[in-house]
């Protein structure tokens, strides 16, 4: 089953084709081509657009020996999509390799009824206020259970790095991590990850939710907190590179809020507000144990003095490979301004 | 009937997942108390091998500022895990895994009562306290409305559904046998059930247990029982007193003996401790429910087998007492008593611990002594 993302930058799509031998790496899988003008991606005249695998997964839902194959996506003329961002954070990968760059996400999503409300609210009306739910148990506290636990197992099954699940502030949310992924793999994972999600609702008959404020007012958003490390940093004394790139991280708010959602900022803006344990939208801000903060330094690395630090900015839609390629560029590559540096030139 | 959406998702679908192998993974639910001390909280972790004992086991923080215990701009706690069982849901190699809370200074989290209990049990080692702990529970719809009543009205008095069989006599012992069942595989030391007086409650025992494992195993027998309830699409309730009026409330009586109680002639050292409990009635009922008295005040009336909470009582063989000495215990001259004022919802870290410091640490006065 080839995967990919299709033109919002959000949406996937899948279709599968039949081999006659079990591939055993990602080498042995053929391109294959779709119609872009069917995903948002193309005009209808000039249509044909490239799938180049990727990654290779097992299948969770055929199980062994099928595959689960995550491609990128290449134009008529073999430039990468608008929405393959994938290329383009491989590059600064490859750049940056030898610092070791470790990711965690931890993808916070809502489930739905096909009727668009969160599964199990009661059809008009909400539920009782924040507060007992998160990491909650119980029939009154903990809606949709089942979902996460085929999800955990699947992807445990498919050889993605997940590793940890928990229920969410508001009801029928929930949060998975995947990581700590090194590099590329990060995306690549985080979008597998979300790929399965997607396929096990279908099965139960819901429908998961990445937008970052499905449900405005009292009620949390979703968000995908990225926690980065580097060699150095994960080293004695690591604490003094965290606070350094913290503070290049200070000078290029803008930037990072711009990649951070595929709206440039704007989906965010509905969930970045600075309550719900969120940071404004308007205002950089770091500190130890801080939910409110954009940074959060957790807080055994500020006794520790080594390890890793917290972005809290990324939507729950967020794409994963621009997010890691951003604080590479600004902590690694120490890039400055509004627009990343094209290293082509 | 008032059961969740959560129920009638496919179950089947469900098993499908779950029979998926996980190759060398492990699945680690943490569990701990929450800032109310009654609520229970859990969040799982992938570990790369199997644990063997709890000491394998790393140190894990949450976000306090979300269970009630922390403010948000300083809400990292830790959780320290404390026991371990076999995951009856998840099933082997996983794992449940109760956990003490810490507060970002490492002081024990408000809720936090294992660990002065812990070190109590510690200092009376020798002795050998047992426990057995009664634990009833009300089943509720996801309406608040106890499980199988008319949806606008009462089931027909009490006096059928004791220890009853039959669907019109007793309510939901589906969730009784799963429960049970979980119990056992988990390695939670679950020694009966029965069917309660009110129709929809229930009665679960845990013991023989020595020490600390008397709270550790009935918080976990309380968390299954939540994660089994929630599966069916229903509710557990512990409070003491769920529906007002002339239906019993529900507690957890406790049952205690020590090493000497239990060797011939103990008799006197059960009338001994009951003496001395006689004398801190207060001390106790501010320790047996998580309110400081104020939730079995509703339960605690002197009707529906119970004493009423404002005086200290002790008899063989009677159900309207503080206390009951049971009366093979009375003929026999040795065993155990029970201490029946404990509210369903105690926490029974509070309940051992008050015990001990009065029977066995001879403590007297309304305040427990620092030691």
């Amino acid at each position: 089953m080839y995967i990919w993302i299709d033109g919002t930058g959000e949406g996937l799509r899948c279709k599968t084709r039949t081999l006659d031998f079990e591939p055993k790496s990602i080498d042995d899988l053929p391109e294959w081509n779709f119609d872009g003008s069917s995903t948002h991606q193309s005009e209808s005249s000039n249509s044909d657009m490239y799938l180049i695998p990727a990654v290779m997964f097992r299948d969770p839902f055929r199980k062994d020996p099928n595959k689960l194959v995550l491609c990128e996506v290449l134009k008529y003329n073999r430039k990468p999509a608008e929405t393959n961002l994938r290329r383009s954070c491989k590059r600064i990968m490859r750049m940056v390799e030898n610092h070791q760059p470790w990711f965690g996400m931890e993808q916070e999503y809502t489930i739905l009824g096909t009727d668009g409300h969160p599964f199990g609210w009661p059809s008009n009306g909400f539920p009782g206020p924040q507060g007992p739910y998160y990491c909650g148990v119980g029939a009154d506290k903990a809606y949709g259970r089942d979902i996460v636990e085929a999800h955990y197992r699947a992807c445990l099954y498919a050889g993605v790095q997940i590793c940890g699940t928990n229920a969410e502030v508001m009801p029928a949310q929930w949060e998975f991590q995947v990581g700590p992924c090194e590099g590329i793999n990060m995306g690549d994972h985080l979008w597998v990850a979300r790929f399965i999600l997607h396929r096990v609702c279908e099965d139960f008959g819901v429908v998961v939710s990445f937008d970052p404020k499905p449900i405005s007012g009292n009620w949390n958003g979703a968000g995908c907190h990225t926690n980065f490390s580097t060699k150095e940093m994960r080293e004695e004394g690591g604490l003094r590179i965290i606070e350094e790139s913290i503070e290049r991280l200070a000078k290029r708010h803008m930037y990072h809020i711009q990649a951070y959602d595929p709206k440039g900022g704007l989906d965010n803006a509905r969930r970045l507000t600075g309550h719900h344990e969120t940071s404004n939208i308007d205002e950089f801000s770091a500190g130890v144990a801080n939910r409110s903060a954009s940074i959060r330094i957790p807080r055994s690395v500020g006794h520790e003095k080594s390890g890793y630090f917290e972005d809290r900015r990324p939507s729950a839609n967020c794409d994963p490979y621009m997010v890691t390629e951003a604080l590479v560029r600004t902590c690694l590559l120490k890039e400055e301004g509004s627009e990343p540096t094209d290293y082509n030139k």
